[in-house]
């Protein structure tokens, strides 16, 4: 790494840690039904308007079951909602380019892709979807299932830090009479409803109006123009694809999404058009991730635990990072005896504008984040520069992780690791003052061994079928990198790809749309309900005061603990995988085999 | 209430929001302030005539420009398909193509066949609209350039470094040449030289 990648770094994570802070007090204000934020003048009224719409009371709080309910039922309809848009995309508005409609699966695959938050694209998007499917299929998405997560993770949240009975005062508007105090028995996580809308009005919405027009200004496109054709200076036609692309980009990257508004994603220099651009991105990526961290620590009202667990993230990411980073810039020494420059590094599938640093920076942050954006092509990557972002998705998306999502798959390694050590010590293990039970551990293990369980199985299955290889642009064990890469980024709801697999082949089989898609629904779907569970379980335990037994969960020890259940976990798991496709496939390339 | 209607409902009114007001009011602004970049920063000849992006490289084989990466693009530089080549570090198709590329490079260039060629005049980009080379890649092919073009060693550089787009607040990226504005910056060279006869040259 060169000094001047070095200094990039430090402001990257200098201005990361800056901003943890403040984002995370407003989300405090945000993700209380009754907060208050410095833009309540302008947009309380269209709160209040929107759950009269909805129909909804804002002070009823939901228990678990209510509020997983909900989820499902609004993602459901969600799900609908995109595949009819991109079903009938022929006859709706905002296609100058004529697009036809989207085959079945791969509507499918597409809509179920967006709602989950994985932004996977078995499509190329200028060449498949109208500016309407772009800007109301599939931004519908980039909003509400990035509040969903942040939803997901408050509620998480408040069943660990509320306390079994809560004094709630009632008073009666109307007159002047004192407030009754009532003491309730509650195991309530909050209204999700009223988690959607505040997230959505108070954080995503000004963040990214403000985002989009700072895009623009670096050079990003924002119009609904049909493409441009230029003569070129030596005579021959180029089309250039226009589009509505800063406000849906902003969002794409604020809510982790990463669904590209064109194939090449965050590489395309209209969706990324200068480094700085590129710099904003990549915080734009961790900011509401890490702000969570430090919200955690507010409403356990244990500051500590809240930077325990974010410093764990930290020194996980750094570490890939420098892995990811020193790789891409050896090279590979295949290119380099044909005579390639060494000091230049991998340049396969990067641009110019960010080099080695900049894009093997925004790899590892797009999947330790569950983003998937790229700007450069991973596919292409060096075989060990190549496994840091695969095993990044596959420890579960915890480094900051999705938008929420990181968050509550983050608090399940910390049950673990609580458990883990109130096994060494000999003592009822207890998370803040609650007691961990079989059941929360079993809930725990479910989220982990799912994960795991549908990763392994479709890439099984897939390696060994005739539909599972006629995808493959590459050979030997790079091509099992493809497909495993495929279900690590599907089933963690990351939507990076090695992006050679071909997914929606013009053969018209189904089989990669619909596994993708049921991988997506998996580990989204099936992670949200034991984790709902695991919040309403916690809700309703009594907290119990700590003794010199119990185990802090703040400070080093606690961090180091976490990480290495981490990387424990992910590691047991993974590396006989890895071990098939990129760990041999660097032996390969030192060894000048091709294949 | 049935969640499902509550469900319908919520999708409707956030999709008016964030699908409807927010793109509009973000499109109104942008047109407004940052008209150019909103609209794809077009370039356009002395004809009025769009000749291409800022932003978005394109292809050149004639000796008397400067060329650009290799594009996995379509057929080559096409914008309305971006793309990388996705080949793996043991590929023996990308093998094939660069070591084809390096020799190729070397000839055009006239340079000696041991001569380290820069990594970005031989790989395919990840989006195959790369509008960059880097300042090395520029520098070997600025002699067949100004022989093609008779211009002075000098002058091509200058019009290279003009070119050149600094990191972002002197941090941020690596340097690069916009290959396209170096081109018509050429063009433009060859014009003013046309148009004033040698006899009325200053010295």
């Amino acid at each position: 790494m060169h000094p001047s990648d070095w200094l990039q770094f430090a402001l990257f994570l200098g201005l990361l840690t800056l901003i943890t802070k403040p984002l995370g007090l407003y989300l405090i204000q945000v993700l209380d039904a009754n907060g208050r934020t410095w833009l309540d003048p302008f947009i309380k009224p269209f709160e209040r308007i929107t759950y009269k719409l909805l129909g909804i009371d804002p002070q009823h709080e939901q228990n678990w079951k209510q509020y997983t309910f909900a989820i499902l039922a609004f993602s459901l309809v969600g799900v609908v909602f995109t595949y009819t848009i991109l079903r009938l995309q022929h006859i709706l508005p905002l296609n100058p380019q004529g697009l036809p409609a989207l085959s079945p699966h791969l509507a499918f695959n597409t809509a179920v892709s967006f709602t989950t938050n994985t932004n996977w694209q078995s499509y190329g998007g200028e060449a498949t979807m109208s500016y309407f499917s772009q800007m109301v299929g599939l931004t519908f998405h980039n909003f509400a299932s990035a509040a969903t997560g942040i939803a997901i993770a408050a509620a998480l949240v408040r069943g660990i830090s509320r306390t079994n009975f809560q004094v709630r005062s009632h008073s009666t508007t109307s007159d002047s009479k004192p407030t009754n105090l009532e003491v309730r028995f509650t195991a309530t996580v909050g209204n999700f409803w009223v988690d959607l809308t505040r997230t959505t009005y108070y954080l995503l919405l000004p963040l990214c109006a403000v985002f989009a027009i700072f895009l623009v200004s670096q050079g990003m496109i924002q119009n609904f123009d049909a493409s441009t054709t230029a003569t070129t200076l030596e005579g021959s036609e180029q089309v250039i694809a226009q589009g509505p692309m800063a406000s849906q980009v902003a969002i794409k990257m604020l809510g982790t999404n990463g669904g590209g508004f064109f194939n090449a994603n965050a590489a395309h220099p209209f969706e990324n058009p200068t480094p700085l651009s590129n710099f904003v991105q990549m915080l734009s990526i961790f900011a509401i991730g890490s702000g969570l961290t430090y919200y955690l620590g507010r409403m356990v009202k244990n500051q500590a635990h809240g930077w325990a667990v974010w410093a764990a993230m930290m020194v996980l990411f750094v570490s890939a990072t420098l892995v990811c980073a020193h790789f891409e810039a050896a090279g590979n020494p295949i290119h380099q005896q044909l005579g390639i420059t060494a000091a230049d590094g991998n340049m396969e599938g990067k641009e110019v504008r960010f080099g080695i640093f900049n894009s093997s920076l925004f790899a590892t942050i797009t999947t330790a984040a569950s983003c998937g954006a790229v700007n450069s092509m991973h596919d292409s990557f060096t075989a060990i520069g190549g496994l840091v972002p695969l095993f990044m998705m596959e420890l579960g998306e915890v480094v900051i992780g999705g938008v929420g999502a990181g968050l509550y798959g983050m608090l399940v390694f910390v049950i673990l690791a609580v458990f883990i050590a109130g096994l060494m010590v000999g003592r009822t293990p207890e998370y803040l003052g609650k007691k961990i039970q079989a059941r929360e551990v079993k809930l725990a293990m479910l989220t982990l061994l799912i994960l795991t369980l549908t990763i392994l199985g479709f890439t099984a299955w897939a390696s060994v079928s005739a539909w599972g290889l006629a995808g493959l642009n590459n050979a030997g064990p790079h091509g099992f990198s493809e497909i495993l890469y495929a279900f690590s980024s599907a089933t963690a709801n990351n939507g990076s790809a090695f992006a050679g697999l071909t997914a929606n082949p013009a053969s018209g089989d189904p089989h990669y749309n619909i596994t993708l898609g049921l991988a997506m629904l998996i580990g989204r779907f099936l992670m949200i309900i034991p984790i709902m569970a695991l919040a309403g379980s916690l809700a309703a335990k009594q907290t119990s005061p700590p003794s010199s037994g119990t185990f802090p969960v703040n400070g080093a020890t606690f961090t180091f603990l976490l990480i290495g259940i981490v990387l424990l976990i992910g590691a047991l798991n993974f590396l006989p995988a890895l071990a098939l496709g990129p760990i041999v496939e660097h032996f390969l390339t030192t060894q000048g085999k091709l294949l | 209430m049935n969640p499902f209607i509550t469900s319908i409902r919520a999708t409707l009114v956030l999709a008016a929001i964030t699908c409807g007001a927010y793109p509009l009011i973000v499109t109104g602004i942008a047109q407004s302030v940052f008209k150019t970049q909103a609209s794809g920063s077009l370039l356009t000849d002395r004809d009025g005539k769009i000749v291409g992006s800022t932003l978005l490289g394109q292809n050149f084989t004639a000796n008397h420009y400067f060329h650009p990466r290799p594009s996995a693009a379509g057929n080559g530089y096409d914008a309305a398909s971006s793309s990388g080549s996705n080949l793996g570090p043991t590929s023996q198709k990308l093998h094939d193509a660069i070591s084809e590329r390096i020799a190729a490079y070397r000839t055009t260039n006239s340079l000696d066949p041991h001569t380290p060629v820069p990594a970005d005049a031989v790989t395919a980009s990840g989006s195959g609209l790369d509008p960059h080379i880097s300042v090395k890649n520029a520098e070997l092919q600025s002699a067949r350039v100004a022989k093609a073009r008779n211009l002075t060693a000098r002058q091509v550089q200058e019009l290279i470094s003009a070119s050149t787009t600094q990191p972002d607040l002197g941090i941020l990226g690596d340097p690069g040449v916009n290959v396209l504005t170096l081109n018509l910056a050429l063009n433009n060279v060859k014009r003013v030289f046309q148009l004033v006869p040698p006899s009325t040259q200053n010295p």
